[in-house]
Parts: structure tokens; C-alpha cells; sequence
């Protein structure tokens, strides 16, 4: 009962909310203030946010939890061992969005694990960003990775820098870097657009070890096609919890996947309910304005 | 305390604008609240890009001084940072080369350095496409052989002439495409990888939310 006390918290906090809504609704003078046509996604989000706290409860306790491996994660360090073997420096672009966007946040909690692997090998990291909000999280992030590995002298401010708010100003910087100081493995994780290509092959032609990761469908091919490694779509956000096989973590990637079978189900029985015109009803409980 | 007043705002950040999602904004206070918090993330914005001017010009002006290696492409950096700047911000009032406005040496530096070198950079594109499918494209095994087979029926119909020279084969080879390959293979790929994008994006948003991710503040 103990275990699950974070699930019943959070049940009576979508309780109160719901009341709340209600509340509100009721005190608005005209009705429809609470958008009751995306209720399905109130209760899609209580269970998915259910599902990841029992995991993540289960992941605490000590359940072993199997997750899949991720090749592309896994040569982190080989490719960081390559480079401090070389002498040369680690190049890490987090994408080229805000901080306000899930897939930058994302690849500044990869930059956390990256900066403690060069901490500890004493191999120089490149961290050229694009919008001074990520600079200061970046500089934040790396910062505590170089405390942590016992290297606090080590860190220099400068490891993640501001270079350009355009996105080809940006491009041709970060290019400038990988011909001149020819960095032994590029990190390119984030929300990249039509500036993947042009760094991706950049780095290709600079002989460099890449791997790349972003949740942009339109941009994995040219990652796929021009990098060593390529990390796709949720494996991403999966990232953090896979490097630091921290229990908690890994737990709500099960919770995450549990989330993706009824999903899946919901798809395939939507497709045979509908192929026999029945599923008319099944399809309106998914629909949102 | 350095961690647990970032997570309560990242809590009720997250929270105000889910709460938001469910309320309409002409009818509750609630579902206002997403427009005002997103007005208060450029506000915070814009005060960080001074930021942002600090580190550039510390980093280049340490490399010049310095005479570090590859120092004259950090003049030119700090040089075109002050020339777009200061003429930009000075007053229009005090003489039309000021300002932003038409005619102003901002205007002239943006419209014939700033764009076409931006639109330079794009159309480089072409040729790195050109180079990465050289590579991708090679037959080494059947999986690659597919790829390339499919890759030149997409690029044959997405040209003039090649959708000529298919529909003289077949009349309907053009739509088959459009229809299997398009419409079939690749936007059920392309949504499997959104659906999964989007869950791990919504597990990582609440993992935050919750406090139990905190590795995005280096913990």
C-alpha cells in the first residue's frame, strides 16, 4: 500500500483538478469553460501518468527492469575514449531550439553524462549553442558534471558558448570548427532542421565519429545516411535514464512502452472495427478539437 | 535548496500550462494562462541575449588578443557583430543610415551580406544531398539494394521528366508510388516514429514535472 501512495496522491490530485474544473465551469455565467471535448486526453494523460509512477515505484523497489540496448548510446564512451586518445576534442551541438522545447531539455541531460565522460578523461569538449537561454543550462549542466568527476578546475566557462542566433550563421560556425580543430567525435543531439545535412556531412568529410540523435522524422535520414550511430525518436528522451541506469529513470521508460502496446491495440482495433464499419464510436473517443 | 526551488517551478510551470490545455482561454482565467506564460518565456529570453553577446565577444576578444590560432576569423566576428549592432541600435532620428528602417546601413548589411550568404549556405544542401546519397545509395546488401531501388522510383517521380519516363512504362506507375510508397511504407514508418516521439516527449515531461528527471540541471 506504501509502495503505491505517490499513485493514490496523484489520483487525488486529478480528482481535486477535475472538482476544480467542475467548479469553474460551473461559476463561468456562459457554460464551456472546462473544454469537455478533450476530456479523453485528461484521462489518457491520468493513466499514462499512473502507469509511469507504478513503474517507477517498482523500479525504486529493486524489480529489475530489462531495457533494450541502444547501440548508438553505448559508443558514447568509446567514441569520447577515441577522442581522448587522439588529443582531440569532443564536439556536442544541442539541437538548435530553445530550452523551452522537451528535445533541447533532453540533449541537455545527454551533455550532463557527456561532460562527466570528458571530465574523467580530461579530453576537451565543444559545446557551441544557439540560443544564450541554452548556454546558461548548458554551462550549468557541465559545470556540476565537472564537480562531480572531482575536476572542478578543470571546467572553463567557455566549454559552452553562444556563437550565432542564426540558424546558417550558426551552421557555418559550427562547420568553421570541425574543418580547423577537427573534433574526433561529433554529438548532435536535439531538434535539428535543414542544417543537419550540411553538419552531418561536414563532420563526415572531416573524418570525425558521429552520432546523432533528434525526434525530427524529416531529418533522421540525412543523420542515418552522413553519421556512424543514430539515435531515433524516443530513443532520444530515452538517453538520460539509459546512461545513467539510474533505477527511477529506467523505471519510466517501462511505464512509457506499457503506454505504446495499449496504443498499438487501440490502433489495430480501431482499423478492424472501422474496416467493418462499425467503429465509428471507437474513433470519436479519440478525437480532439 | 538549489535543487528543489527549480523543480517546484518546473512543477508548476508544467502544471499552469496543462491546466490551460483543458480550459478555454475566452471563457476562464485558466486557459488565458498559456499565452501569458509564454509571454514571460521571451521576456526572460531577451534578457539572456545579452548573455549570449557577453560570451561572444569574451571568447573572440580572449583569441585576438591573444593571437591564438585562426584569430583573423574572430576579428571578422567581432567586427561584423559591432557593425550590425551599433547602427542598428543607434536612433534613426539622428540620420537615416541609423535605425532599421529602409536605407539604413543595418538594412544594407542584412539585405545584400546577411541574406545572401545565409541563402549561400542553404543552397549548399544540394551538393551535400548529392554526396550523402552517393554513400547511402550503394548496393552492398539486399536491405541497401531496396533502398535503392525505391529511392530511384521517388526521385524519378518527383521529377518532371522522370514521372514522363514512368508513366511511359505504366500510366498509373506515378500513382502507385504516390499511393504504396509514399502514402504506404514511409508515412506509416514516419507516424510510428512520431507516436513513439511523442510518448517518450510526454514521459520526459512528466518525469520533470515530478522531480524524478533531474538530470537537465546536471543531477
Amino acid at each position: 500500500m506504501n509502495r503505491l501512495r505517490p499513485v493514490w496522491t496523484l489520483l487525488l490530485g486529478l480528482l481535486i483538478t477535475l472538482l476544480l474544473f467542475t467548479v469553474a465551469s460551473a461559476q463561468t455565467e456562459s457554460d464551456g469553460a472546462f473544454r469537455v471535448d478533450r476530456l479523453n486526453a485528461l484521462i489518457f494523460m491520468a493513466l499514462f501518468s499512473i502507469v509511469i509512477l507504478i513503474y517507477t515505484r517498482w523500479a525504486k523497489s529493486g524489480k529489475k527492469l530489462f531495457i533494450r540496448k541502444i547501440n548508438g548510446l553505448d559508443e558514447v564512451e568509446e567514441a569520447v575514449g577515441r577522442a581522448t586518445e587522439m588529443g582531440k576534442p569532443v564536439l556536442f551541438i544541442p539541437g538548435l531550439q530553445e530550452i523551452d522545447e522537451i528535445e533541447t531539455i533532453a540533449a541537455i541531460s545527454i551533455l550532463g553524462r557527456v561532460a562527466k565522460i570528458t571530465a574523467r578523461y580530461d579530453t576537451p569538449l565543444m559545446v557551441p549553442v544557439r540560443y544564450p537561454m541554452v548556454m546558461a543550462a548548458g554551462q550549468e549542466v557541465v559545470e556540476q558534471a565537472y564537480i562531480e568527476e572531482g575536476k572542478p578546475d578543470a571546467y572553463n566557462k567557455d566549454i559552452v558558448r553562444y556563437v550565432a542566433g542564426e540558424q546558417f550563421a550558426f551552421t557555418a560556425t559550427v562547420n568553421g570548427i570541425m574543418m580547423r580543430d577537427r573534433p574526433a567525435t561529433n554529438i548532435f543531439m536535439g531538434a535539428f532542421f535543414a542544417e543537419s545535412l550540411l553538419l552531418a556531412e561536414t563532420g563526415n568529410a572531416a573524418g570525425s565519429i558521429q552520432i546523432a540523435g533528434t525526434a525530427q522524422p524529416s531529418q533522421l535520414p540525412f543523420f542515418i545516411a552522413a553519421c556512424d550511430y543514430t539515435l531515433m525518436g524516443e530513443e532520444l528522451y530515452a538517453a538520460s535514464a539509459y546512461l545513467s541506469h539510474e533505477p527511477l529513470l529506467l523505471g519510466g521508460l517501462k511505464g512509457q512502452d506499457w503506454m505504446k502496446i495499449i496504443l498499438v491495440l487501440s490502433i489495430l482495433i480501431g482499423t478492424i472495427l472501422l474496416s467493418f464499419g462499425v467503429g465509428d464510436w471507437f474513433y470519436d473517443l479519440y478525437k480532439s478539437v | 535548496m538549489r535543487t528543489t526551488v527549480p523543480v517546484i517551478i518546473a512543477f508548476l510551470s508544467g502544471f499552469v500550462m496543462i491546466l490551460a490545455f483543458f480550459f478555454n482561454p475566452e471563457k476562464s482565467f485558466i486557459g488565458r494562462l498559456e499565452p501569458e506564460v509564454l509571454a514571460w518565456v521571451t521576456i526572460v529570453g531577451g534578457f539572456t541575449l545579452l548573455l549570449g553577446v557577453v560570451s561572444i565577444v569574451r571568447v573572440n576578444f580572449t583569441a585576438v588578443k591573444r593571437r591564438k590560432e585562426n584569430w583573423p576569423y574572430k576579428l571578422a566576428t567581432l567586427i561584423s557583430i559591432f557593425a550590425m549592432a551599433i547602427p542598428a541600435i543607434l536612433p534613426s532620428s539622428w540620420s537615416p543610415l541609423l535605425g532599421t528602417g529602409t536605407g539604413s546601413i543595418y538594412d544594407w548589411l542584412f539585405n545584400y551580406l546577411d541574406a545572401p550568404m545565409m541563402s549561400t549556405m542553404f543552397a549548399m544542401l544540394a551538393f551535400y544531398i548529392a554526396s550523402a546519397a552517393f554513400r547511402a545509395f550503394r548496393a552492398r546488401n539486399a536491405e541497401a539494394t531496396l533502398l535503392l531501388v525505391t529511392a530511384t522510383l521517388v526521385m524519378l517521380w518527383r521529377v518532371p521528366m522522370g514521372e514522363a519516363f514512368l508513366k511511359s512504362i505504366h500510366g498509373d506507375l506515378p500513382q502507385y508510388i504516390n499511393t504504396y510508397i509514399m502514402g504506404g511504407a514511409n508515412l506509416a514508418v514516419q507516424r510510428g516514429i512520431i507516436i513513439g516521439a511523442a510518448m517518450g516527449a510526454a514521459a520526459m515531461s512528466l518525469r520533470i514535472m515530478l522531480g524524478i528527471e533531474r538530470t537537465y540541471m546536471g543531477k
